[in-house]
């Protein structure tokens, strides 16, 4: 196949359009770093605050679900294109585990 | 072609299919064992219908009938289907979708040879103290009560064989989203590419609960824990969920690979397009979904309470719809073709009353307090051989006829091949339609024996004779392998003279590296449309001849495949305090855990076929291996 390598030269306005890309990310980046930092700061005073367990649980458990969409979407780039297949796989693995405690939760242990 | 001409010593063919990582020949590999390990379970089907072909009969004992029913279900389920269906979507899937060989030819190895040991450890238990005797589910209270060693068997070899289905699961599923011709979009895709890649999620998702579950009955049975044990606080329910949340996709895993050669089966011999090919794929999809919503039906008379078996038959009659989507679509495709009535055609119209049998027997257990009554009786065996045989094995039989000319460039007779489907379609009903009424009138499932008072002499004397019109289908099959091996008739691409898809463009059995040029896909039905076109060459090319990069064939797998076999007698025989068991324990486990550091240190970059060796060889040179 193909042995000959193009070496590819990229243009001012290429140049230009990349660099906006990259600000854009790190914005997002900053953005969603803040934000997590946020959502730890709410989980520790909630518990430092010595809310009712019945409130502190399900709100952390909120917060971690949230964190784990940002991590995935800006840190690990599942927002990017091609990362569709990813995602659907993802998102039915998680749906089955999901099924799969909530019966156990609900028939066995409850 | 002139790969006959190139005879090579038996010990270098035994070495050449140990370390091949080429997808068809591991898929000839599978087929082998698969196909051996089917002979297996008929085996012991047909000690079942003899034990059972009259009242109070003492043919086997109580505890080796146990044996026998276990191992035929586990060895029919684990060693002979999925295998045989894993055999034909490595021997067929990358030719369909152009690709020159899987992902990852070096795990697809693995693959095959951590299935092969993990089978013949599981079946070695007849000969070491014992086969398994608690059924192919092992429901935990009776596996934690079995004496001797034949549920450790079960747990390890399913183990060992369970982590070669994932490597495979997983490999298709790269393959399938990384490695299609430029053109092939998703919904260009054959419908039997399509069935292998939602079969192998499956695969994915389905199998890491089985994996958990029997990693928990090693260490409740080998190393004294209680996930299950009841007197120690453990809970035996939940075996039966991670068995089931496995196993109802497991079931799909099966039915879907079917499905898509009987796809591939309805267009070739109506001479016409799929009928609403994009409503057989989404209820493929629809069909993969559902699959882990619904394990809870095999388990309404455990006493779920009524709002879980409510959800559960609800869910599970849901499944039927996408089901029946798929009937109409097949017949709307037979209707107003040109049929032509070749062996794999009659298998796929004889499939779809028997199917949808099944289906029907299986909406029927789908009612939960119906189920009460049907539960562990012999309606349920019924439906299951009516979905399984009459689903998967019509298929894999369908299957053998329709892709052995490109696996072996032979044709199977096909007056002989006539003669094993009415003995074994015959056969079949004759066995299984008459355990509905057996269900029907009470007996129960996995009973040694029974009364000459209870009334069901007459109907079990049936049903025995039934399974030896099977036999007799089987042997006739075998009688037709060895007839056209030695007789050696080689044929050319398109034997069927029908064929729509990519692998039929392409010599039978194909040259090693698949395609010399990887072909540009134009539609549904690739080779159809450039026939139809005229294009003698059957496809149009997406590259210039060039040079090709092909990975080096490896003993790895097998090695490492073996450690793990080693390691296995270890851990059986540990609890016994063998002194040595230890010792083989580690002993295998090192030796598996090198092989893959060897693999990891020792970079294998593979090699080329350069551009004049494939213009040699279109000239009818050497086209098979090097
Ligand atoms: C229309 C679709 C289907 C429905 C609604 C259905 C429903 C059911 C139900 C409710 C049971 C449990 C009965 C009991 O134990 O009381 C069952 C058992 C079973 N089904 Fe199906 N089924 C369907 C299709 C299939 C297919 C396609 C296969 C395999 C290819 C299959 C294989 C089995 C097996 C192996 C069992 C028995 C497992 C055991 O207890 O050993 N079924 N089915
Ligand atoms: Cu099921």
């Amino acid at each position: 196949m193909a042995h000959d390598t193009h070496v590819h030269v990229r243009s001012q306005a290429e140049f230009e359009y990349v660099k906006k890309k990259r600000a854009e990310e790190m914005r997002g980046h900053l953005a969603t770093f803040a934000i997590m930092i946020f959502l730890t700061l709410i989980a520790f005073t909630m518990v430092a605050a010595g809310f009712s367990v019945y409130l502190i649980v399900p709100i952390i458990l909120l917060l971690a679900g949230i964190q784990v969409v940002l991590q995935l979407y800006y840190f690990m780039h599942m927002s990017g294109k091609g990362h569709g297949m990813i995602a659907f796989f993802m998102f039915s693995g998680m749906f089955v585990a999901f099924i799969t405690v909530l019966t156990f939760v609900t028939i066995i242990w409850w | 072609m002139s790969s006959i001409a190139q005879k090579k010593g038996f010990g270098a063919t035994i070495w050449d299919f140990m370390t091949t990582v080429d997808h068809k020949k591991i898929a000839i590999l599978y087929l082998m064992s698969g196909g051996f390990f089917f002979l297996v379970g008929g085996i012991e089907a047909m000690l079942i219908r003899i034990q059972l072909v009259k009242a109070g009969n003492d043919f086997l004992s109580a505890g080796t009938f146990n044996e026998v029913i276990t191992m035929h279900g586990t060895t029919m389920i684990f060693l002979a289907s999925m295998p045989i269906l894993l055999a034909f979507m490595n021997a067929v899937m990358p030719l369909q979708i152009g690709a020159r060989d899987v992902a990852f030819p070096f795990l697809n190895s693995l693959g095959f040879w951590l299935f092969f040991f993990g089978g013949i450890f599981l079946n070695l238990s007849w000969f070491m103290g014992g086969a398994p005797d608690a059924g192919w589910t092992n429901y935990a209270s009776l596996a934690l009560a079995s004496e001797g060693h034949g549920i450790d068997f079960y747990t390890l070899g399913l183990t060992i064989s369970g982590f070669g289905t994932l490597i495979a699961g997983i490999n298709f599923l790269v393959t399938i989203i990384n490695m299609r011709a430029p053109g092939m979009t998703y919904m260009r895709m054959p419908l039997f590419t399509w069935t292998t890649f939602v079969a192998s999620a499956l695969i994915l998702l389905a199998f890491p609960p089985l994996t958990v579950g029997l990693f928990f009955m090693v260490f409740d049975r080998l190393f004294g824990a209680s996930f299950f044990a009841v007197e120690m606080g453990g809970n035996t329910i939940i075996w039966e969920h991670l068995f089931w949340i496995f196993g109802h996709p497991e079931v799909y895993i099966l039915i879907l690979p079917a499905f898509g050669i009987f796809s591939e089966i309805f267009a070739i011999f109506s001479r016409k397009r799929l009928f609403g090919y994009t409503a057989l794929v989404f209820a493929t999809i629809l069909i993969g979904f559902y699959g882990f919503m619904v394990w809870a039906h095999h388990m309404f008379t455990v006493g779920l309470g009524p709002t879980a078996n409510a959800v559960f038959a609800l869910a599970t009659m849901i499944i039927a719809v996408p089901t029946g989507i798929k009937i109409f679509n097949w017949l709307l495709t037979i209707w107003g073709g040109n049929i032509s009535f070749s062996v794999p055609m009659i298998y796929a119209v004889a499939f779809i009353p028997t199917f949808v049998a099944g289906g029907v027997t299986g909406v029927m257990q789908a009612i939960a307090p119906l189920d009460y009554q049907l539960h562990d009786s012999y309606f349920i065996v019924a439906h299951f051989h009516y979905v399984i045989v009459g689903g998967v094995v019509l298929a894999i039989l369908a299957g053998t006829h329709l892709y052995w000319p490109k696996m072996f460039g032979t044709m199977l007779s096909e007056k002989l091949g006539k003669w094993t489907f009415w003995f074994f379609f015959l056969g079949f009903h004759l066995t299984f339609f008459i355990q509905h009424f057996l269900g029907l009138m009470g007996m129960p499932r996995r009973v040694y024996t029974f009364g000459a008072d209870q009334g069901w002499d007459l109907f079990n004397a049936i049903s025995s004779s039934g399974a030896i019109l099977m036999a007799t289908g089987v042997i006739i099959l075998l009688v037709n392998v060895v007839m056209t091996i030695v007789k050696n008739e080689r044929i050319g691409n398109d034997p069927w003279g029908d064929g729509r898809t990519l692998e039929w463009a392409i010599p039978s059995p194909p040259p090693f590296y698949n395609f010399a040029q990887t072909p540009l896909v134009r539609g549904l039905d690739t080779y159809w449309i450039e026939k139809m076109d005229g294009n003698k060459k059957g496809m149009i090319f997406a590259e210039p001849l060039g040079d090709i990069h092909m990975p080096n064939g490896s003993i790895i797998p097998f090695v490492i495949s073996l450690g793990m076999f080693i390691a296995s007698f270890g851990a059986l025989y540990f609890m016994d305090g063998k002194p040595w068991a230890l010792a083989v324990l580690i002993g295998g486990l090192t030796l598996m855990f090198a092989s893959m550091l060897v693999r990891s240190l020792k970079d294998d970059l593979g090699f080329h076929i350069t551009k004049a060796e494939l213009l040699e060889d279109a000239k009818g040179g050497n086209t098979d291996g090097h």
